[in-house]
């Protein structure tokens, strides 16, 4: 009887064991396939020109075939055409844009945020559960509908100035757009709402106003979301591809996604310099790799939030 | 019983309802407006525009453009393949990851990259993976005795540049979904998989009973809204066969891509029309996969 039953222990273990193994496996598999592409990018853009034209292409490359010339290469003036003077990829022109860019808006949005935020989850009126039913309605409609209208109003401001566009144009151009966040404020709001109602008839007593209240005491709890948010928002600004492309009107205007494509190849021939191509794409990834990495947690404590909705 | 803050309260929600007034509301409305213009010159008269009356024929074109459909084919069969796919296979690691004594903060760590990546910038490395002389695919291909295919040039057949498209956005779609299932399972209570051990159930059954029923509400959410995404498919496109969008230039447009198309060419009278006729059309397919949303989930998908 005992006998058995060690047996059945004994398979039980081993079959776990297989299990785990194949669990393992899997998930490993799964890795690797998310890796390669960095993996490629990097390889790639490490291939000197003779390297990159083996057929087929080298899988694996030892550290001394390792060199830089592609990186180098990205900063060289460009000799002839529109863009003379200028690097091949500016990308140190690309990245203070972006970092411009995504501060102001970042910045922006977070102030409306939190306002709209603090009124949604502390103040009484009149018509307040319509607003915010409206606004949790607008996240569902495609962006692509609004930027047609939005076109035309940065126009009619001035900002999209064919003959003589400003760097503040382009500021106000790719931030006012983008200051503020339904989704935000609605995730803010959650943060909002649990803090006790005690705090606020306390300081009420002790004579606080309203926005004292919101800078001294609720900003603080609501720190961690705040930060979140913060982040999540300014890598907004690294993604950003058809609005900056479709409102500037000058190459030095634009942000990191608009110079990537098409840039490395040549409008004669048609052929493509995938190893600069892919330098400039590991310069590009890099920033947001180090962001993700500093601040993980915030990250995807955010991101798995904005699945759990409602 | 507090007291009412009414004026107080909307000089509060102001900066954001400004805002939002005019460059969310108004767009919204304006669109459909322009949608029915008829000659519509957007930038003439010093931006102001100009139109020679109103016509529903804007609409008439674009259902007769046939790149148009080609933009609802191409959008709907990489949404409607792409979603089902990375929803199952994600919702797979995500069992798995569950399953795992250890590493899971390590693998949960690698399945998020994608999520933090220029869509452009890791677009171009797929290209390149893609590649019918450079790329990794085809090495792959050769092992098993098959002749290199050109996926993304100039020769790639539709079939060929499609299973790209598909590959490179499951593979970025799957970060956000592990991430939202992992913490799906967290709250999933215990007791549940502690009964199933009792009876002895198979790992599948307690897939197939448990967790796929119980996770089932946030299943269909997350469908919906990946779906939606995925009928916006823009920077993927551009990422992968640059601004030509396929091989062949316009083989691989999507809705989106054609919106911006006919944008871009404001110039042309009307043309600007026809980019809002067809993001109404976008609205209201993504309008109609947002009611049914809300229709299921009234109903209640437990069980």
């Amino acid at each position: 009887m005992s006998d058995i039953y060690v047996k059945n222990e004994k398979s039980y273990k081993a079959k776990k064991i297989t299990f785990n193994i194949l669990t393992y496996l899997f998930l490993i598999a799964i890795a690797i396939a998310i890796l390669i592409p960095f993996y490629w990018m990097l390889l790639t853009s490490m291939k000197s020109d003779e390297l990159m034209r083996r057929i087929p292409p080298l899988l694996w490359l030892n550290p001394k075939e390792w060199q830089l010339s592609n990186y180098y290469r990205l900063f060289e003036l460009v000799a002839s055409g529109p863009r003379r003077g200028e690097p091949l990829f500016p990308f140190f022109t690309y990245m203070r844009n972006t970092v411009v860019i995504s501060i102001i808006t970042t910045t922006g949005t977070m102030i409306t945020t939190v306002l709209a935020a603090f009124a949604f989850a502390r103040l009484n009126f009149k018509g307040r559960d319509i607003v915010f039913a409206i606004l949790i309605g607008t996240m569902m409609i495609p962006g692509e509908i609004f930027i047609l209208t939005n076109f035309l109003t940065i126009n009619r401001m001035g900002w999209y100035d064919i003959m003589d566009q400003s760097y503040m144009d382009v500021i106000f151009a790719m931030t006012l757009p983008f200051m503020t966040s339904v989704f935000y404020i609605f995730y803010l709001r959650q943060t909002f709402k649990q803090i006790p109602n005690e705090l606020y008839y306390a300081a009420k007593v002790d004579g606080t106003t309203d926005f004292q209240y919101l800078l001294k005491i609720m900003i603080p709890i609501a720190l961690p979301t705040i930060i979140t948010i913060t982040i999540l928002n300014s890598m907004g600004a690294w993604n950003a591809y058809i609005w900056p492309a479709m409102i500037t009107t000058k190459d030095e205007f634009r942000l990191v996604s608009n110079g990537l494509r098409g840039a490395f190849t040549d409008t004669g021939t048609g052929r493509t310099d995938y190893g600069q191509q892919m330098a400039s794409s590991t310069l590009v990834t890099l920033p947001l790799l180090i962001l993700f990495f500093t601040f993980r947690k915030q990250i995807m404590r955010g991101v798995s939030r904005s699945g759990i909705k409602g | 019983m507090e007291t009412k803050n009414n004026l107080k309260a909307w000089f509060y929600l102001a900066p954001m309802l400004i805002l939002m007034a005019v460059f969310t509301f108004y767009p919204l409305i304006n669109a459909f407006i322009i949608s029915f213009y008829k000659d519509y010159l957007p930038l003439a008269n010093n931006g102001v525009g100009s139109i020679t009356g109103y016509t529903l024929n804007n609409y008439a074109v674009i259902f007769k453009n046939q790149l148009f459909w080609r933009a609802i084919l191409n959008t709907f069969v990489l949404a409607f393949v792409s979603v089902p796919v990375s929803i199952m296979v994600s919702l797979f690691i995500s069992v798995s990851l569950k399953a795992i004594p250890k590493l899971k903060g390590f693998f949960q760590t690698v399945f998020f990259l994608p999520y933090v990546t220029n869509a452009i910038a890791v677009g171009m490395a797929f290209a390149v993976l893609f590649h019918k002389d450079y790329g990794l695919f085809n090495v792959v291909l050769r092992l098993f005795g098959i002749t290199p295919i050109d996926w993304i040039g100039g020769t790639a057949s539709w079939w060929a540049q499609m299973s790209a498209l598909m590959v490179f956005t499951i593979w970025s779609s799957l970060a956000f979904k592990i991430l939202v299932f992992t913490s799906g399972l967290e709250n999933i209570d215990k007791q549940y998989y502690d009964a199933a051990r009792i009876d002895s159930a198979s790992k599948w059954t307690i897939f197939k009973r448990i967790t796929v029923p119980l996770l089932s509400p946030l299943i269909l959410y997350i469908s919906i809204t990946s779906l939606i995404g995925a009928l916006k498919a823009y920077n993927s496109v551009i990422g992968l066969f640059g601004e030509r969008l396929g091989g062949q230039p316009y083989r691989m447009i999507t809705i989106v891509a054609f919106v911006y198309k006919y944008r871009a060419d404001f110039a042309f009278q009307g043309f600007y029309s026809y980019a809002a006729s067809a993001a109404i059309i976008l609205f209201f397919i993504t309008l109609i996969f947002s009611v049914l949303q809300t229709v299921v989930s009234r109903k209640r998908v437990h069980y």
